[in-house]
C-alpha cells in the first residue's frame, strides 16, 4: 500500500514539474467548452437564400415576403435568373434557391393547382435536410393561407383542423448548448484520461527507465494501480472543473444527483484508463501510442452519438457502438444531467460500464510483463 | 555450494543471431568479476537474462542458488541492477530517485544510509537537481546508489563505465573495490580492457560465447606468444610492412605504437629492425612487452575466429 502512495506521489510530481501539463489540463477544458460548445451547433441561425420569381404575380410576392418576414431566411439574390442564383451557390454564399415559375398564380387559381422549386445546398447533409425542413414548412404555412382565403367560406362549412402543439421535454426551449455541454464534457475527461495514461507507461519504455522498475520487487497491479490512480483523480477533477464551467458559463441544467455523475465517472474513467493502458502495453513509443490512441477516439467519438444520435445510424453500426465506452457515458451525463434520472433509470448502462472496466483492465494487466 | 551466481550452459537467440552460445561460469560470494568483450559480444544480455528481464531459450542461472526464471521474485530483493543506459527518472531530482527506489523496494534512505554513504555523499550537495541535468560521473554515482539502497548480496553492472570520462572511471572503480570489502558480489561488464586487471576474475566473451575465465594475471601468463611494441614514423604503413613478416601472428595498432606478436624463438628484435630499415621506415624502436588483457584478448579472438573458420 505504502508503495502504491509512492508511485501516486511520484506520478503527480513528475505531472505538475512537466510544464506543458498544466496547462493542457487547465486551458484545454475552457478552450473545448467555448470553442465546441459554440460551434458545433445545428440550429441554422442564417439561412442565405436567392429567389427567382418569373412569375412576378401578387401571390408569388406573397410567397416572397413570407419568407422575408421569417427570422432564419436572408433574401440576398432577387433576379429573373435561375443562372446567377446558381453562381451564387457555386459561390457558397446562397444555401437555397427558390424558383418561382411563370404562371405560377395563374396555375394556382385555373388548375387549382402550381409547383415551385426549392433548390437546397447538400454539401452539409444535416444543414440541408433541416433548410428543406425548415422551408417546406414556410410553403405549406403559404398554401394554409390560400386556401382559407380563397374558398368559399359557405363551401366550406367549417375546417377540420388538427393543430399540433410541440413542447419539448428536458429542453423545453431545443437550447443546444443543454444538449451539447454534457456531451462535451464526456469529451473532455475522454481526451485527458485516454492519452494520458496511454502515454505514460510508454514514456517509461522509452526513457528506459521502465527497466530499473521490472527489476525491483514491485507487484504489477501494485505499478499498475500507481499509475492509473493519479490520471484517474486528475480526470475526475477534470470534469468537476468541466462542470462548473458548464453552470457559470451556459447555465447548464442539472437536475439529477451529482453523486451519480461522478460515481458513474468514476467507473467510466477505469474503461478509458484501462484502454490506454492496453494501447501502452501494445506499443513501444509514445508516437505509436499517440496514434492508436487517436484512432479508436475518432471512431468513438464520432460513433459515440454526441453530433448524431446513435438511433439513427445503421443497425451494424448501432452494434459497433456496444463496445463504445463514450456512447454509454454520453447517455448517463444526458439523463442525469437534463433528465434527473435516478440510479434505477441508468443502471443497466452503469453495470454495462462496470463490466467494460473490468475486462479491459484484465487484459490490460494480463499485456503488461514485467519479463519482456 | 558457495557460489553467488551459477549459470550453466545458458543459451539465447534472437531470431537467427546466437546472442548467447551455452555459457556457463560461476561467480565466488564476494567476487569482483568482470566480463570483458567488445560491443554485441552478448553481455547485456547475459545481464538482462541475470535480472529477470527475459527469459533464457535454455540452460539454467542460480543467483544465491534461487532459480532466475522460478525464483525471480526473490532474486529481483537480492539484486542490485544497474543498466549500461541510464534509466532513472530524469525529471525527478537526486534525491527523489534515491527515495523512490528505496520505497518501491521496502526501505528507506535512513536505513541503508552507511551502506550508500561514501558514493552518495558526494552527489548529495546536489540532490534537489534534477538527474537528467547532472553529469555523466554523478549520474553513474546515482545510479549505483540506487542499485544499492536495498542492500543487495549480488550487484550487475552492466557497462556502468562506458561514456564516463577516464577520472570518473577511475573512481568508479575505487567505489567497486570498497563495496567489495563490504562484502557484495559484483559481476560488471566492459568493453575497456584496461579495467580487467582491476578484476578478481575475468570473462573473456566474444560472439555470445566465453572464451577464457581465470585472473587477469593468469590470461597474461598463458599467452602463447613473444610480444614487441614497434613505433616509426609511419604507424599506419608500418601495420602494413608488419602483416607481411611470415613470423609474425599479428599486428595491431595499441595507441601511439603497434603491437606485434610472434611465435616465441622465431623472431628477434634485431630481424624485425632490419626488415623495416629495408622497407624505409625512420624512427624505429622496438622493445618486448608484457601483454596486456588486450593483447590476450586480440589473440583469443584470432584463434577462435581461425577455428570457426
Amino acid at each position: 500500500m505504502r508503495t502504491i502512495l509512492y508511485i501516486i506521489q511520484k506520478e503527480f510530481i513528475q505531472v505538475f514539474r512537466n510544464k506543458r501539463m498544466l496547462p493542457i489540463i487547465f486551458f484545454v477544458p475552457i478552450v473545448q467548452l467555448l470553442i465546441l460548445v459554440n460551434a458545433a451547433t445545428f440550429e441554422m441561425k442564417q439561412i442565405n437564400m436567392a429567389i427567382v420569381d418569373l412569375d412576378l404575380s401578387s401571390s408569388s410576392r406573397q410567397l416572397t415576403s413570407k419568407f422575408q418576414g421569417s427570422p432564419f431566411y436572408r433574401i440576398i439574390n432577387s433576379s429573373f435568373s435561375y443562372k446567377k442564383a446558381l453562381s451564387l451557390m457555386q459561390k457558397g454564399d446562397v444555401d437555397v434557391i427558390m424558383q418561382i415559375p411563370s404562371g405560377f398564380e395563374k396555375n394556382l387559381v385555373k388548375e387549382k393547382n402550381s409547383q415551385v422549386q426549392l433548390m437546397v445546398n447538400a454539401i452539409n447533409g444535416a444543414a440541408a435536410g433541416l433548410i428543406n425542413a425548415y422551408s417546406t414548412s414556410i410553403i405549406l404555412d403559404f398554401n394554409r393561407e390560400i386556401l382559407i382565403e380563397w374558398l368559399n367560406p359557405a363551401e366550406m362549412g367549417e375546417i377540420r383542423r388538427i393543430v399540433t402543439e410541440t413542447s419539448y421535454w428536458y429542453n423545453p426551449k431545443l437550447n443546444y448548448t443543454t444538449y451539447m455541454v454534457p456531451g462535451i464534457l464526456v469529451l473532455l475527461v475522454t481526451i485527458i484520461g485516454l492519452l494520458l495514461s496511454g502515454m505514460n507507461i510508454v514514456r517509461e519504455k522509452e526513457m528506459g527507465t521502465i527497466e530499473q522498475i521490472n527489476v525491483t520487487p514491485i507487484r504489477k497491479i501494485e505499478f499498475i494501480a500507481g499509475k492509473l490512480i493519479p490520471f484517474w483523480i486528475i480526470a475526475l477533477f477534470e470534469l468537476a472543473f468541466g462542470l462548473v464551467l458548464g453552470k457559470l458559463l451556459f447555465n447548464i441544467p442539472i437536475e439529477g444527483s451529482l453523486w451519480l455523475i461522478f460515481l458513474s465517472a468514476s467507473v467510466y474513467l477505469f474503461v478509458i484508463l484501462g484502454f490506454g493502458l492496453l494501447i501502452s502495453t501494445m506499443t513501444n513509443t509514445q508516437q505509436q501510442s499517440m496514434l492508436i490512441s487517436f484512432f479508436f477516439m475518432v471512431i468513438f467519438i464520432l460513433m459515440s452519438g454526441l453530433f448524431t444520435s446513435i438511433e439513427s445510424m445503421p443497425l451494424w453500426a448501432q452494434r459497433v457502438d456496444l463496445v463504445n465506452p463514450l456512447a454509454y457515458f454520453i447517455k448517463i451525463m444526458r439523463m442525469v444531467l437534463l433528465k434527473g434520472s435516478s440510479f434505477a433509470d441508468i443502471s443497466h448502462l452503469f453495470y454495462a460500464l462496470v463490466i467494460y472496466a473490468v475486462v479491459i483492465i484484465s487484459l490490460a494487466i494480463w499485456r503488461y510483463r514485467k519479463v519482456a | 555450494m558457495n557460489n553467488a551466481v551459477e549459470v550453466l550452459n545458458l543459451t539465447k537467440t534472437y531470431g537467427d543471431v546466437h546472442a548467447l552460445k551455452e555459457i556457463s561460469f560461476s561467480v565466488t560470494k564476494g567476487e569482483l568479476f568482470g566480463f570483458i568483450g567488445p560491443d554485441g559480444a552478448g553481455k547485456t544480455t547475459l545481464f538482462r537474462i541475470l535480472a529477470t528481464l527475459i527469459l533464457p531459450d535454455g540452460g539454467s542461472a542460480l543467483i544465491e542458488e534461487n532459480d532466475i526464471v522460478k525464483d525471480y521474485r526473490k532474486i529481483r530483493q537480492l539484486i542490485g541492477y544497474m543498466p549500461g543506459r541510464f534509466s532513472l527518472y530524469q525529471d525527478l531530482s537526486v534525491e527523489e530517485n534515491l527515495r523512490f527506489f528505496a520505497t518501491i523496494f521496502g526501505t528507506t534512505i535512513e536505513e541503508n544510509y552507511d551502506l550508500v554513504k561514501e558514493i552518495y555523499s558526494q552527489i548529495e550537495p546536489f540532490k534537489t537537481r534534477k538527474a537528467g541535468q547532472l553529469s555523466g560521473g554523478m549520474k553513474q554515482k546515482l545510479a549505483l546508489s540506487c542499485a544499492l539502497i536495498h542492500k543487495p548480496d549480488v550487484l550487475l553492472l552492466d557497462e556502468p563505465t562506458t561514456g564516463v570520462d577516464a577520472v570518473s572511471r577511475q573512481e568508479f572503480w575505487e567505489m567497486l573495490k570498497r563495496l567489495k570489502e563490504q562484502g557484495i558480489t559484483i559481476v560488471v561488464s566492459t568493453p575497456y580492457m584496461d579495467e580487467a586487471s582491476l578484476c578478481d576474475q575475468v570473462a573473456l566473451i566474444q560472439d555470445g560465447a566465453i572464451m577464457q575465465i581465470s585472473t587477469p594475471a593468469k590470461v597474461i601468463d598463458s599467452y602463447p606468444l613473444g610480444l614487441y611494441s614497434v613505433s616509426t614514423s609511419d604507424n599506419y604503413q608500418l601495420l602494413l610492412d608488419l602483416k607481411q613478416l611470415p613470423q609474425v601472428c599479428s599486428a595491431f595498432a595499441y595507441g601511439q605504437a603497434a603491437h606485434l606478436s610472434y611465435r616465441k624463438g622465431e623472431m628477434t628484435k634485431e630481424e624485425v629492425k632490419l626488415y623495416l630499415s629495408k622497407k624505409g621506415h625512420q624512427d624505429v624502436t622496438i622493445t618486448p612487452i608484457k601483454p596486456t588483457i588486450e593483447d590476450c584478448f586480440m589473440e583469443l579472438m584470432q584463434t577462435s575466429g581461425q577455428a570457426d573458420k
